[in-house]
């Protein structure tokens, strides 16, 4: 394993945060009541929080001298490894809940594995993040539940974003070619090992909230190979604008 | 807790002196972010952990803790460590009443946080007027190491420092 194996491998975890951190924030101010903008906006200042670990971590690794601030801003899309989930935009409440329920619930197993990891570092972050997803799993999957099983208005809008954001669920367990060269080696975990406990996980908690778990085995993915949606780039924008218009700003 | 911070006597009174910057009657070894302070001559080295990964008061506790040494003569030298993870439990008995006193309710133990958060007993009693006949209105408050629960018996809603163990 070469060290851009392990930094490709990081990019394919920190970006997640990166970018639903940064969905999240655009809520500030905007959620439905003030308890769920709280919420939302806590949530991703854990998430940012836990993408800096992570690029702190990489900018030691590179040797061009790229700080945090370098690799969280002035990468270019293609260089952005996050799933096609988490950069779909903030449609309504039961949207953006059904997204934080899929990621929430990968991230905890996720970091479980990933405490196990051979490189401290890694173990570091994910001893410290995992105490912080705990309380999202358990935040987005209440309201899953509420609203699933709320009025006929909330069921229907929560059915809808299941049946549209499912196609983003499998991508979740994708690894790349390096990613695989670094799971060998130990200091990667394969997600994988717990894709049927994911899929058993949500499907009981959906069945719980009275919502129908959609049969479809069409999946998209292309977010881990830097192929991203639409949605993407204007993300990029409003994210990069402050470090592309006053360079060396740090955050 | 089997992890007890090292922390150099003559580093110590200095240390307790300076307060959390948004829990103010917290100080920072009541809080227990500084696990580890040592002299090396007039080199002051401390390590400071934090509690939430985006906690933004961590530049400012580094910050304050560079200042406060440096006003006492040393060369101060602050590292930021992830592990061990930060965890309630470090926090200090004194501490815990501070915040109680405060009318933040203190973390308590896992096993009663979980079934609080959860909405599932009503265990968290209200920092001003001791009743336990509370209800949890948010997970998530004004800082995200804390949640917001109501009294129903004075009306009062108040924060209650969630459990990270």
């Amino acid at each position: 394993m070469t060290k851009q194996n392990l930094i490709h491998y990081i990019y394919g975890i920190a970006d997640n945060a990166l970018i639903l951190g940064q969905r999240l924030s655009e809520l500030c101010g905007h959620g439905p009541t003030l308890e769920t903008d709280i919420a939302l906006t806590n949530i991703a200042l854990d998430l940012l929080g836990q993408t800096r670990s992570y690029y702190q971590y990489i900018s030691n690794l590179t040797t061009d001298g790229s700080t945090e601030d370098d690799v969280a801003f002035l990468r270019k899309e293609r260089q952005y490894r996050n799933v096609l989930l988490v950069e779909q935009p903030n449609t309504d409440f039961a949207y953006i809940i059904v997204r934080q329920y899929f990621y929430d619930v990968f991230h905890y197993m996720l970091l479980q594995e990933l405490q196990l990891s051979k490189d401290v570092n890694l173990t570091a972050i994910a001893d410290k993040s995992i105490k912080e997803v705990g309380y999202h799993q358990q935040f987005s999957g209440d309201w899953v539940k509420r609203l699933g099983d709320g009025t006929s208005e909330s069921h229907d809008k929560t059915q809808q974003a299941v049946n549209d954001l499912w196609v983003f669920t499998e991508e979740l367990f994708h690894l790349s070619n390096e990613d695989k060269i670094v799971v060998d080696s130990g200091h990667g975990i394969n997600p994988k090992s717990f894709k049927d406990q994911y899929f058993n996980k949500i499907s009981t908690l959906l069945e719980d909230a009275t919502i129908k778990v959609p049969e479809s085995k069409y999946f998209q993915k292309g977010g881990k190979d830097g192929i991203h949606s639409e949605h993407m780039g204007y993300i990029l924008a409003e994210m990069q604008y402050m470090q592309r218009t006053y360079p060396d700003m740090k955050w | 807790m089997p992890n007890i911070p090292q922390i150099h006597p003559d580093l110590f009174p200095i240390l307790k002196s300076i307060p959390d910057p948004e829990i103010p009657v917290l100080s920072v070894i009541d809080l227990g972010v500084v696990r580890h302070a040592e002299l090396d001559g007039s080199k002051a080295i401390v390590n400071i952990t934090p509690t939430y990964s985006g906690c933004p008061a961590m530049d400012v506790i580094g910050d304050d803790i560079k200042k406060a040494l440096s006003e006492k003569g040393y060369n101060p030298k602050v590292n930021l460590v992830l592990a061990p993870a930060w965890t309630t439990d470090w926090m200090t008995v004194e501490g815990k009443q501070a915040l109680k006193k405060y009318g933040i309710a203190p973390p308590m133990d896992a096993t009663s946080d979980k079934k609080a958060l959860l909405g599932e007993e009503q265990v968290v009693p209200c920092p001003k007027c001791e009743s336990t006949h509370t209800k949890l209105v948010s997970q998530f408050a004004s800082t995200a190491c804390k949640a917001m629960f109501k009294c129903e018996d004075c009306e009062e809603t108040f924060d209650y420092f969630k459990c990270l163990i």
